[in-house]
């Protein structure tokens, strides 16, 4: 009743039957319904049915003369919408690539020989990961100098640069864990023939156990993307120019109620639309690793 | 169900196949099985891997359907589908080669549970049964380990004793030692071994030749989904007919 | 508490650091109902969070497709668009419509801001907590279900006494992760001016100028608060270890 029949074992295989191994050694299910019901198409597919239901409603509640159809609203504010937007993914890109090179440095530092630095690098790595981001963000906007001065040279500080690294800052203590986890997963034994054979701690770390952490790593990174995307519109709060921001200036120059639930939606569907194809490549990249893991 | 219940008396066969039919989609695994066996006899199913053995035994307890043919236990057709599938259940025990124990539950937690919980037996009652049932099958003292805390041939005398606190009148053995350490394989046949002396019913796939021949009333060798021979133990090992049985015994002896 | 007071008051004069919750009975009142509001707003959007969680993955168990598909696309969506924006279209947009004409005349919303936060909150790791139930369900062995099908159990039965109990066990890991980042998430409930944590240390540095000092305290303070929920989380594991299972 509420679960799926049991499919029947393969008989022609010996040994067919599952092994209560413990719960490690599980290979992640193959999601074919799932797959089946959920590929890229068959989403787009039913979001162009959201959005036409939507216009499609609004055209025909489209009796006040004077007012725009919600649809020639929605097309209106859409150039707006999408430079926000490239904002969001400027910001997500930009924080992804200096939270990922702290995170890997952190990482490192995570396992090193040095039981100070060891316990220090823990020690930020939790503290970043378990604060709030947006409370991450307020730390870095309001804590930031509007400017610096180097050299003499005084340059200001924009809002859009604290924003990424504020949201930079979780990201590098998401990428430490990883690294960390992902380095203590290679077996000892290539510590030491790599060590038999002459090379340094940092040159083992550097040719031999890092470049086998990538694969590991990559669909957990992949996933911190997707994530930190969502995680942009935060700047909206603390005053950076973003989609949302942009979208409620809009909403509050249209000032129809009428408009909201779609807008909302709109945008629900911007961001839906970048982040599933990076959500679904990372679900195929977990199951083709984990076999091996 | 009560009508056929009352049908069976003890001189017919207590479990009769009748031209068994099954494949996986294609792929026939079962070509016409038809066999007999008598309560208190104890047969053993051998043949090469992929003959089917498994498939049929899992058929008798109504864990795989078939596509044609009639299995009849103790006057119930299995695969009927009105079949009251606890009234089957209640009859036949079944041990699988991988234990199966329920891991998050104490040894005697595991024996007790079905009774308790499916047959609505009073737990003090059942929790005597269960320790006897432990005691019996060598392992008292074990009552509160987890299955994780326990050796494979252990783990399966706990899963041969959670079947049988069920009080089945027929026990079905799926390759019950194929997983275990060689060491432990003697403990747990000692039991089955024990059970069959007590006269239970016993369907057993093994591929311990040795162990078939000692304990077997009757033995029959499957080969791509259909019995190619069958007999006593001492005549079908001493002089078998089929090639087929011939080759596959010379490999295995 | 005088000699608390005495303290902060001392860490101001000599040092500057003006950590006013120490001494100002007023912003230490403020920042503890914001307190007390996240840890409300936490408590209620992890027990609704589970609800749907298990509702969630009930259903994608099921072999109609029509219940299926819908908890699918739910998950597919929530899963895949910013909590934040959730959170508006709940409160801003879906809050526009649902309103109440009060006994004035006037027009009042149905759902308050805080309601809102917990509906959306829970909506979104409800979502996660679907998935991460329905992968622990599929990683309990078939072949366990087939042992305790061949005993008698009912599909009902084998749920109840074999499946969850194991599927929590395989699920808690990740489940832990997914609470600690919910109770994150509540801080977001600022944008919607619920008067949290957040909100509180916003108006007190807004006022008394203190922002190094209330940011240090105020981050802090989560860090216990998901240390409090992580220690609560390790207890609960422990009780549920199966000796010789697992890792």
């Amino acid at each position: 009743m509420w679960l799926r029949p049991i499919p029947e074992p393969d008989a022609r295989v010996p040994g067919h039957m599952d092994v209560l191994l413990p719960r490690r050694s599980h290979q992640p299910p193959a999601l074919n319904w799932r797959e089946a019901l959920f590929n890229p198409l068959t989403l787009t597919l039913v979001f162009a049915a959201l959005i036409a239901s939507v216009i499609g409603t609004a055209w025909a509640q489209d009796g006040t003369p004077g007012q725009a159809s919600i649809p020639s609203v929605l097309l209106k504010w859409t150039p707006l919408l999408a430079q926000g937007f490239g904002y969001n993914i400027l910001i997500s890109v930009l924080s992804m690539a200096v939270g990922t090179l702290l995170g890997v440095l952190l990482g490192i530092l995570q396992v090193s020989p040095v039981f100070v630095i060891r316990k220090f690098a823990w020690l930020v790595t939790q503290f970043f990961r378990n604060a709030p981001w947006l409370v991450l963000l307020f730390y870095a906007i309001l804590l930031i100098p509007f400017q610096v001065t180097i050299f003499g040279v005084t340059m200001p500080f924009p809002g859009w640069l604290k924003a990424v690294i504020g949201l930079s800052l979780p990201v590098m203590a998401y990428m430490s864990e990883y690294v960390r986890g992902a380095i203590q997963s290679v077996p000892s034994g290539q510590w030491e023939s790599a060590e038999s054979l002459g090379f340094s701690r940092g040159q083992t770390m550097r040719m031999v156990i890092l470049p086998q952490t990538v694969k590991r790593i990559l669909p957990n990174w992949m996933n911190l993307y997707a994530v930190l995307t969502m995680a942009t519109p935060l700047v909206s709060i603390i005053g950076v120019d973003d989609i949302m921001g942009y979208t409620r200036s809009a909403l509050s120059a249209e000032g129809r109620p009428d408009v909201l639930i779609p807008m909302y939606l709109y945008v629900l569907c911007w961001f839906f639309i970048y982040c599933y194809p990076i959500s679904l490549m990372t679900s195929r990249l977990e199951r083709r690793y984990s076999v091996k893991l | 169900m009560a009508m056929t219940d009352v049908k069976w008396t003890a001189d017919q066969p207590i479990v009769s196949l009748k031209d068994v039919r099954k494949s996986y989609g294609s792929v026939p695994v079962l070509n016409g099985i038809s066999l007999d066996i008598m309560k208190g006899e104890v047969i053993c199913i051998i043949g090469p891997s992929g003959s089917g053995k498994s498939t049929l035994i899992r058929c008798i307890n109504a864990l795989n359907d078939i596509q044609g043919g009639s299995i009849l236990v103790e006057g119930l057709e299995v695969h009927d589908p009105k079949l009251d599938k606890l009234a089957l259940r209640k009859k036949v025990g079944m041990v699988f080669q991988q234990y199966n124990l329920f891991p998050h539950k104490t040894a005697l937690q595991n024996v007790m549970m079905a009774p308790v919980k499916v047959l609505k037996e009073n737990p003090a009652e059942v929790e005597k049964r269960a320790r006897e049932l432990i005691r019996k099958v060598r392992l008292e003292g074990k009552e509160n380990s987890y299955p994780g805390e326990l050796s494979g041939g252990q783990q399966q005398r706990v899963a041969i004793a959670r079947s049988l606190a069920m009080r089945p009148d027929i026990m079905l053995f799926d390759e019950v030692t194929a997983a275990l350490d060689p060491e432990t394989v003697k403990e747990v046949l000692v039991t089955i071994k024990d059970l069959a002396a007590e006269g239970m019913t016993c369907i057993l796939v093994t591929h311990e030749m040795g162990f078939a021949r000692e304990v077997a009333d009757h033995i029959y060798f499957t080969d791509k989904g259909v019995i190619v021979e069958h007999g006593p133990p001492a005549g079908f090992f001493a002089n078998p007919t089929d090639p087929r049985t011939r080759q596959f015994l010379s490999q295995v002896l | 508490m005088e000699t608390v007071e005495t303290f902060f008051q001392w860490l101001r004069q000599s040092y500057g650091i003006k950590i006013t919750i120490g001494y100002d009975a007023w912003d230490r009142a403020q920042f503890l109902a914001g307190l007390w509001t996240t840890v409300k707003l936490s408590v209620l959007s992890i027990i609704f969070s589970l609800i749907v969680g298990v509702i969630g993955a009930f259903a994608q168990g099921s072999k109609y497709l029509i219940l299926r598909a819908p908890i699918g696309i739910f998950v597919t969506f929530f899963r895949n668009t910013p909590p934040l924006v959730q959170l508006y279209f709940f409160f801003f947009a879906l809050g526009s419509v649902l309103r109440v004409t009060t006994e004035t005349g006037g027009s009042a919303p149905m759902v308050s801001a805080f309601s809102w936060a917990v509906i959306s909150l829970s909506l979104f790791a409800g979502a996660l907590n679907t998935e991460i139930f329905r992968s622990g369900i599929e990683a309990v062995p078939k072949s366990t279900l087939e042992a305790s099908e061949s005993l008698g159990f009912t599909r009902f039965q084998t749920y109840l006494y074999v499946v969850l109990p194991l599927a929590l066990r395989i699920s808690l890991p990740s489940l832990g992760t997914n609470l600690v980042n919910l109770v994150k998430t509540t801080s977001l409930a600022y944008a919607i001016a619920v008067p949290e944590l957040l909100y509180a240390a916003a108006q007190i540095w807004s006022e008394q100028l203190n922002v190094r000092e209330m940011m240090t305290v105020l981050l802090l303070t989560y860090i216990l608060l998901v240390a409090v929920l992580v220690w609560i989380l390790g207890r609960w594991e422990k009780a549920l270890r199966i000796p010789g299972y697992g890792v």
